[in-house]
């Protein structure tokens, strides 16, 4: 009888994922001007450097930066000249022109421009004359955003499949693979949220469902090599910063005036209030920020290292090519050690963050004891 | 410390030195997660050993601790990142 209850809150719990889904899209739809590549420099400078015996050194510093990275094309595999990309749509907008929109193959790589635009090195849309200071808003579709659809798409085929499901079996089990999603959903719910927010956990589960499922889907998108996975999203700090930008805001809509009064006005001598009141706000903004902060650099930590262990292939090749083949062995078995670890760490992440955003919500809403 | 100064100038040396900077940055914070967790193991692994029985609680809080170290950590990282790259 109990089992049935639970089964029917955590049916209406994930018939309203779909809704935090459907926003969490248009915001970053709306956030994909600030993407990761301002971050990085091409490195090709300093290994100019060294001496080069062929025209085109490998630079494995370029090769993570591309992988890492946002970009108008989808790269599938090849070099320079003879790559294969799917090309995506760019869409722009100025106030001067309005919306233009082209596909990214019109850039050629970069070598072209385009209606008065053009690719930088670092793969960003700039006017094509340099002086020009109007700001461009880019709205395109770039990979991450794709991978994003991508991920988020196949993540609501399942849930709500598996919605459907579970309502047509009221007090049954459920049939074949649900089997592997339902102990997370009741982990989240009985060791995650329950502990930490206590009575108003269903309030809260579509929220905690969400943020788990959605890092879940994405970290594990990332860790595939080929399309339609591995683009980095959950390492781009802009898909962070939205998620902790969701949970600050939830935190801060419901807190009760107990939170407040721990904030504003705490149970210390009036003395202290000068010391305590700024910590405390500091607090307020820093715990959302530290949450984007650890997904972001764990995702993208984990990723450069596996590039790393790969790109010592073409580092020892390029020595001598017997080296990069005697190397290989043990490069791709570190990678597939790395890999497994990130597997672990796909999961850690979306754990950890779903728990600190419960115990956040619960410090919030908690009653005066 | 004028004599560090002139040196970076005429040389056009300081780059280097704040990657150098950048680079041992990102090794003491790997000397601080690796304290850090090793702390947080070893202290576990005592309290399994002397209550078996609460052997899921605390791996469960083990682990939350380790990666609420961790964001610690890469806060490090990411700093000796921007250094890099900006």
């Amino acid at each position: 009888m109990i089992n049935q209850v639970s089964e029917i809150q955590s049916i209406r719990s994930l018939k309203l994922v779909v809704k935090f889904l459907t926003i969490s899209i248009f915001t970053l739809f709306c956030n994909s001007d600030v993407n990761a590549t301002s971050i990085e420099k091409v490195e090709h400078t300093e290994n100019s450097g060294h001496e080069s015996h062929k025209e085109e050194k490998f630079q494995p510093g370029k090769m993570i930066m591309e992988h890492i990275a946002d970009a108008h094309d989808w790269h599938l595999w090849g070099e320079g000249q003879e790559s294969v990309t799917i090309p995506l749509p760019v869409i722009l907008y100025t106030e001067s022109k309005g919306l233009t929109t082209f596909i990214s193959s019109k850039f050629e790589h970069g070598h072209a421009s385009f209606e008065g635009f053009s690719l930088n090195e670092e793969g960003t849309v700039i006017w094509e004359d340099e002086s020009n200071e109007e700001a461009i808003y880019d709205l395109s579709i770039s990979k991450n955003v794709l991978q994003l659809f991508i991920g988020v798409i196949f993540l609501m085929f399942i849930v709500i499949r598996m919605a459907r499901h579970y309502g047509k079996r009221v007090g049954k089990s459920p049939k074949g693979g649900y089997h592997l999603i339902e102990p997370l959903i009741l982990f989240i719910r009985d060791d995650i949220a329950k502990p930490s927010i206590g009575g108003k956990t269903d309030r809260f589960m579509p929220l905690l469902l969400t943020i788990f499922f959605f890092i879940f889907t994405l970290n594990l998108f990332g860790l595939i090599p080929i399309f339609p996975g591995g683009a980095n999203v959950t390492g781009n700090i802009a898909i962070t910063m939205v998620l902790a930008v969701i949970v600050f805001v939830t935190v801060n809509i419901h807190g009760n005036k107990y939170y407040w009064k721990h904030i504003f006005l705490p149970d210390v001598p009036v003395w202290m209030y000068i010391i305590i009141i700024p910590i405390e706000l500091l607090g307020v903004f820093l715990r959302p920020f530290v949450l984007m902060l650890r997904l972001f650099a764990n995702i993208t930590a984990g990723h450069i290292i596996i590039l790393g262990f790969f790109s010592l292939i073409f580092i020892f090749g390029a020595m001598k090519p017997g080296l990069g083949y005697a190397v290989s062995p043990l490069s791709v078995a570190f990678t597939v050690f790395m890999s497994v670890l990130e597997l672990l760490v796909a999961f850690l992440q979306a754990f950890v963050f779903t728990l600190l955003s419960a115990i956040y919500i619960g410090m919030a809403t908690e009653e005066h004891h | 410390m004028s004599l560090l100064n002139t040196i970076l100038e005429a040389t056009d040396l300081a780059a280097a030195y704040s990657k150098m900077g950048a680079a041992i940055g990102a090794g003491l914070a790997a000397i601080g997660a690796g304290l850090g967790i090793g702390r947080i193991g070893g202290s576990a692994m005592e309290s399994i050993a002397r209550q078996p029985e609460s052997l899921g609680d605390i791996r469960a809080n083990m682990i939350v601790a380790a990666a609420l170290v961790e964001g610690a950590v890469f806060f490090a990282i990411v700093v000796c990142l921007l250094i890099l790259f900006l």
